[in-house]
């Protein structure tokens, strides 16, 4: 499903987060938002999935929307099984249906967590604990898939795990997937279109060649950087320093 | 003897229900915490024989039993179980469980182990409303029997809506609701010490026996009362059970899962303080249940709420069922206020279990 965005705004209180951004998102890719702190891609992401007022058009059907907002420690004593059974929140009963649970089990076996099921959340690796926040948003079978830095604080290995099922979970099952990331080279590499924002404003989308080029990186992060292409022929972003003021 | 054939399917099957499907792992959990909550009501069940049986005139537990099922012929014992002292030990139930419930309520919804409808303001507005009647109730045309229950009732309606006054503002956050609860209890507080200082000899004893809190004024009418608003409460808090759980995540998740965080927890806490309203205008100020059955509850059951409310609700009545049996023995034909004996009973038994549930990490 194609998700057409028009003139999206957000504002909060008087302060405008995010201005007249036209973005468009294909069923079955990733597309990755990334900029500098407070460039608006949070609040982008919230105002898509219908947490915060917005203004402007998105064009959808109203398909069901799993929004992961960003990971913060959790001191609840539910078991990650629970956890990922709220995913269901828009159908679960006091008497839990068999639907319900099957989806559950089938979202955390596909990110292959099932051994974390009767562990509870709080002891969780940073790592453990996306995953099976991920499993939460899968369970309640979206169409729409909207995260907020999924890989912060994870170790390499583990941002590489979290990104490559991203990945392959928004082919397989054909999603929409909007991801905020920071670091420019695993948008590079796992996501299909970026969309660079700063201040508020949509800077550059497309293809990860085509908004990382050094020019727009130096006028939006203010650094110099090398780009060369990885032995998959993904950009690399490699950077140089900061550009002199 | 079992051969090594037997012995080695038995432990693959062992092997297969712990390496078995997240759902199985789960109902076996939910087994377990069912399983809790009734062991823990069979005790309440025992502590209610034992609380009708202690007293003045000790009698056997045997004998309560037969008076409590009707089949004795004894009128004297018939009138001091059904008369006097079932509805004492029937009251401590319903209150117990009502404190529980709203503790377990409270806590979830500010995100707060500390918050209860005391720490709130809630039971100090009732305590402030009781005095006002007790002070200047005289002239109401309706026996303080029930004038000064309704003026405790409506004070920690006052209360409630203070808080939640607050907690509509646009932007309050659990944390503001806490502070409001706080300021709430410093004003009831004052007032209180205000009326305290205003107040004759006599009125003052009457008011601080108030406070203490006591089971004495308990009747079968006011417990059906109690028991009445529990049984109206309950259903609506289970009807979002998991909406409150959920609300654990904190509210932006909660929020991602499609939960209406701000009218979710206004609506309970409304609800909630109405319930403690309900519970404390006829006892007086009991403190500490509410803090301390729903951590005990949320050791044995976890944070699922339909498991978390029932069993802050059983571990309540129970709190308050042993303390009402404790207050009759400390000083035997003398009954201690209760609302000192829950701290001075319930402080080293909750202590023991956060000990022993630590040692068993």
């Amino acid at each position: 499903m194609t998700i057409r965005i028009q003139g999206l705004g957000v504002r909060y209180g008087g302060r405008s987060a995010v201005a007249g951004v036209d973005l468009s998102l294909a069923a079955g890719q990733v597309m990755a938002i990334v900029g500098p702190n407070g460039s608006g891609k949070s609040s982008l992401l919230r105002a898509l999935a219908g947490q915060v007022r917005h203004e402007g058009v998105i064009t959808w059907d109203n398909p069901p929307v799993g929004y992961m907002p960003q990971d913060n420690a959790i001191r609840a004593a539910l078991t990650a099984f629970e956890v990922v059974l709220l995913g269901r929140m828009r159908s679960l009963s006091f008497r839990v249906g068999e639907e319900d649970l099957r989806l559950a089990e089938a979202a955390m076996a596909e990110l292959g967590v099932t051994d974390l099921a009767e562990r509870r959340i709080g002891e969780l690796s940073g790592g453990q604990r996306q995953l099976v926040f991920l499993a939460q948003v899968l369970a309640g079978d979206p169409r729409v898939l909207l995260l907020d830095e999924p890989t912060s604080a994870l170790d390499i290995a583990h941002q590489l795990q979290v990104l490559a099922l991203l990945r392959d979970v928004t082919r397989r099952r054909g999603l929409t997937t909007a991801v905020v990331l920071h670091d420019l080279n695993a948008a590079a590499r796992h996501a299909d279109r970026i969309a660079l924002l700063d201040r508020g404003r949509l800077i550059e989308t497309g293809a990860p060649d085509v908004v990382l080029r050094p020019e727009t990186l130096r006028s939006v992060f203010g650094i110099e950087v090398a780009i060369l292409t990885g032995p998959d022929g993904h950009p690399v972003v490699v950077p140089m320093g900061v550009t002199p003021s | 003897m079992d051969g090594p054939i037997a012995v080695a399917r038995r432990l693959n099957q062992k092997r297969v229900t712990k390496d078995g499907s997240a759902v199985d792992g789960w109902r076996a959990a939910n087994a377990r915490r069912i399983v809790t909550i009734i062991l823990a009501g069979c005790g309440l069940a025992a502590c209610l024989a034992l609380d009708v049986a202690t007293g003045p005139a000790m009698l056997p537990i045997g004998a309560v039993i037969s008076a409590l099922t009707g089949s004795s012929s004894d009128p004297m014992l018939n009138a001091i179980v059904w008369s006097l002292r079932l509805p004492i030990a029937l009251m401590a139930i319903a209150v117990g469980a009502s404190l529980g419930i709203s503790g377990a309520v409270m806590q979830t919804i500010l995100n707060n182990p500390l918050a209860s409808s005391y720490t709130l303001g809630i039971s100090a507005g009732a305590g402030f409303g009781a005095a006002l009647v007790i002070l200047f109730g005289a002239a109401l045309p309706l026996p303080e029997i029930w004038s000064i229950p309704i003026a405790a009732f409506a004070f920690a309606g006052v209360a409630c809506a203070l808080v939640a006054g607050v907690g509509r503002m646009r932007g309050a956050t659990p944390e503001l609701l806490v502070l409001a609860g706080i300021a709430c209890l410093f004003l009831f507080q004052a007032l209180l010490s205000l009326l305290q200082f205003l107040a004759s000899p006599e009125a003052l004893q009457q008011i601080v026996f108030w406070l203490f809190g006591s089971l004495l004024r308990a009747s079968l009418g006011k417990v059906a009362i109690v028991s009445l608003v529990l049984a109206i409460v309950l259903p609506m808090l289970l009807a979002d059970a998991w909406r409150l759980t959920a609300l654990q995540l904190g509210d932006e998740r909660a929020g991602a899962l499609g939960v209406r965080v701000r009218s979710l927890r206004l609506r309970a806490f409304v609800v909630v303080s109405l319930l403690t309203g309900a519970a404390v205008a006829f006892v007086g100020t009991i403190g500490f249940i509410g803090l301390v059955a729903p951590h005990i509850a949320r050791m044995l059951v976890g944070e699922d709420q339909r498991h978390l409310l029932p069993a802050s609700a059983v571990f309540g009545a129970l709190l308050l069922s042993a303390a009402s049996v404790a207050s009759k023995l400390i000083i035997p034909g003398t009954v201690f206020p209760i609302g000192i004996v829950t701290a001075l009973i319930g402080v080293p038994f909750f202590g023991w279990l956060v000990f022993a549930t630590g040692r068993r990490r």
